[in-house]
């Protein structure tokens, strides 16, 4: 079992390797900037736990549960 | 005078609609794009001696046609005549802005970057140097700072020179050499495929990336067999790349985009806390973010109402004042009553929405335009997700609902996703907005003296249930099959301006007087019409029109306890506001509102006034209501499907209520 961005905790950073969102929603996904060898951080988890707050390619994008943890790290 | 056409693009968030304002000022149209739920707004302004029509594309990431407004915006850009694109970039988040503008420029649209928010970007620490921008885009780069004006003029003096001599820099990208390579081959390959003004590159590229719009074009032309051959390439490309070729196209551009980053950007090193993460760290604290939520919602709804009802009110009492001075004037008869009571009494009806929407709409603008819309989806959205199957973003809008649903169903207007704002604004007219007190505070004190708060608290909570219900079926029915991405940015907190939010006002409210008013008036008329033909009957009597439908579909509601015509013409009557329910019995009765504890028990039970509050509750919408959903839905099947979804949920709810009351020993 590889990383995701399900794992990291408020303020940590990783780098994206890919993510397996399939269909509209990956692609979407890859189209905001998540390509191989991205930088994310982890922000902060809403108060009822998801979304997650993720800063990637200079901005901030909320990401559900399912979506967060399809998004493996390096 | 010379026209010119313009379009605007970019992302969202990146002030777009700052400078729409600033040009086109109140000369906007506000519109639907053709058979689209989209809002298409267009304007025009002179400048010099031009005058520039501009339309307003729908903010969006990227042009590939995952949504309606991506669709609508690529078409735009391929098939509307225009002479210029303006693409808005917010230069603190180019990196990803530059995505978007790839993909216009590959189209070979003469294009002319805005730059906004340079001011913000190098504050925190970006240094871009516009000339090399210039020089590796290929396309004019004008800096703009939207909020002040200050460059709009000099962006419109350039885009007017490019279309002199407007330039395609299409042939220009590159996509590393594999994907090139295919692409040169593909040249000449099909000749007969015409989009818009999209160049050969553009359709290749997405014949290749395998781009279902593009496909089906190419499915309809004489070079359709060529087809297999790119299918083939297809799975060659994918088995060197070992990935999907449009995938392979995204990484591409975003690599050429990390190349004009390093030509063009000196990014900030490291991170310094933004205001906008000081804010945060309070307004999204996993301890204060829901109560803090909660006040903002609360303070929305208490200043839309508060401030709103008593200019509601005054508007009603004016109107009562008009017909009253109007009435020794008309005398009595036919026209006197079609003018005072039809006309004057339908467009009272319009206009008492007014303040409420207006301030609505103004406080709506202020809380997206300065970043916090966005934070309160992002705080709320768990439980919206898991319990109603819809986003962050329909919170609002139900909770609007229990003031008045017509603004609860024009707030669904900021959600970005048409399933969910279809499935928000279907279940918003289950929540007991208060046009319905004064019947629950009527028959509760009449018939459940003891009881008045419990009654009307199961009430509220029955139709937050139903909604809550009618929204997950429809999520899981209707809209199983669309794709809800939910990939919402959080945009740094910017200071509203007070022009753009009341503009967005005026418009709002504006649409609702045009679009919502006329059928509110058409049915405010036709009512009329019924309760005094045939002519020479006394109003809403048990001989006119009205009185006979009533009786004649009375029977259909025997079953639920009230199959009586009095109750069928107070629902005819309270479609047009549900408060006009309690002064229709009163006028049935002859008795006066005053009258009516003595008389409604002689027809109703306890029980049988439950089952009639409950159908009330849930029942048709009234008119204006449904006008806004006709309006923010652009379509008459989904007011339709409103009518019939509430007319069934009331019969089956009352019927279960009454039948269930007596099987269980209550009368």
């Amino acid at each position: 079992m590889s990383r995701t961005v399900a794992d990291l905790q408020p303020g940590e950073s990783g780098i994206v390797e890919k993510h397996n969102v399939k269909g509209t929603l990956g692609k979407r996904l890859r189209e905001m900037g998540f390509v191989n060898g991205t930088p994310i951080t982890l922000e902060r988890k809403a108060p009822l736990g998801y979304p997650v707050e993720v800063r990637i390619q200079g901005f901030s994008l909320a990401l559900r549960k399912e979506e967060a943890e399809s998004i493996n790290l390096e | 005078m010379e026209k010119l056409k313009f379009l605007l693009a970019g992302n969202p968030n990146v002030g777009k609609s700052t400078v729409f304002n600033h040009l086109t000022g109140m000369k906007q149209h506000v519109g639907n794009w053709p058979g689209k739920t989209v809002e298409q707004k267009s304007g025009s302004f002179t400048f010099e001696n031009y005058e520039i029509e501009m339309i307003d594309l729908p903010g969006n990431y990227s042009l590939s046609p995952y949504s309606v407004e991506e669709i609508v915006s690529r078409d735009a850009i391929l098939e509307e005549e225009n002479d210029a694109v303006i693409n808005i970039i917010d230069a603190e988040n180019i990196q990803r802005n530059l995505y978007l503008t790839l993909q216009i420029l590959e189209t070979g649209a003469n294009t002319v970057i805005a730059l906004n928010m340079l001011n913000y970007a190098e504050e925190s620490g970006f240094k871009i140097d516009v000339k090399k921008l210039e020089e590796t885009l290929g396309v004019p780069v004008v800096v703009v700072d939207a909020r002040e004006g200050d460059g709009i003029d000099e962006l419109i003096k350039r885009t007017i020179e490019t279309t002199k001599n407007p330039q395609n820099v299409s042939d220009r990208i590159s996509y590393g050499s594999e994907l090139d390579d295919h692409l040169s081959q593909m040249k000449g390959m099909f000749p007969n495929v015409k989009i818009g003004t999209a160049p050969e590159s553009w359709i290749n590229m997405k014949i290749l990336e395998g781009d279902d719009e593009v496909l089906d074009v190419v499915e309809n032309s004489s070079d359709k067999q060529k087809l297999k051959d790119v299918t083939q390439t297809r799975r060659h490309l994918e088995g060197i790349l070992n990935d999907q070729v449009d995938n392979a196209f995204i990484d591409s551009r975003y690599s050429t985009i990390e190349g004009i980053m390093k030509e063009a950007v000196k990014k900030p090193k490291g991170t310094k806390e933004t205001f906008t993460d000081k804010v945060d760290k309070i307004f999204l604290n996993r301890i204060l973010g829901l109560p803090i939520f909660a006040i903002i919602v609360y303070l929305i709804f208490q200043i839309t109402f508060i401030i709103g009802t008593p200019w509601q009110d005054l508007i009603d009492a004016g109107f009562t004042m008009l017909i009253d001075y109007l009435t020794p004037m008309l005398g009595e008869g036919p026209l006197a009553s079609f003018v005072l009571n039809g006309v004057i009494g339908g467009v009272g009806s319009i206009l008492t929405f007014i303040p409420i929407i207006f301030i609505l709409f103004f406080l709506l603008s202020f809380v997206e335009d300065c970043g916090y819309l966005a934070r309160a989806a992002f705080v709320i959205d768990r439980f919206m997700n898991k319990v109603m199957g819809l986003s962050g973003k329909s919170f609002i809008p139900m909770i609007l609902g229990f003031g008045c649903d017509i603004p609860g169903v024009m707030a669904t207007r900021t959600l970005a996703n048409e399933s969910d704002r279809i499935a928000t604004m279907l279940a918003v007219p289950f929540i007991s907005c208060s046009a319905r007190i004064p019947i629950y505070a009527l028959f509760t004190a009449v018939f459940f003296k003891n009881n008045q708060a419990e009654i009307t608290t199961a009430l509220y909570l029955l139709g937050m249930i139903v909604a809550i219900l009618v929204a997950w079926t429809l999520k899981h029915t209707t809209f199983k099959d669309e794709p809800a991405p939910f990939i919402m940015e959080l945009p740094p907190y910017r200071m509203p301006t007070l022009k753009s939010a009341l503009l967005h006002m005026w418009e709002r409210g504006y649409l609702f007087i045009k679009k919502a008013g006329t059928i509110i008036l058409g049915t405010s008329i036709l009512v009329w019409l019924l309760s005094n033909l045939p002519i020479g009957v006394e109003e809403g009597s048990a001989e006119s029109v009205i009185g006979v439908i009533g009786s004649v579909i009375a029977p259909i509601f025997s079953p639920l306890g009230f199959g009586f015509w009095q109750a069928a013409v107070a629902l005819v009557f309270g479609i047009m506001a549900k408060e006009i329910v309690v002064s229709t019995f009163g006028t049935l009765f002859g008795v006066g509102e005053d009258g009516l504890d003595a008389v409604l028990p002689t027809l109703f039970t306890p029980l049988s006034s439950l089952s009639f509050m409950v159908f009330t509750l849930l029942y048709v919408p009234c008119f204006a209501c449904l006008g806004a959903i006709k309006e923010e839905a652009n379509s008459w099947k989904w007011m339709m499907a409103c009518v019939v979804i509430c007319c069934v949920v009331a019969y089956i709810c009352s019927l279960i209520v009454f039948q269930g009351g007596l099987l269980l020993g209550f009368k």
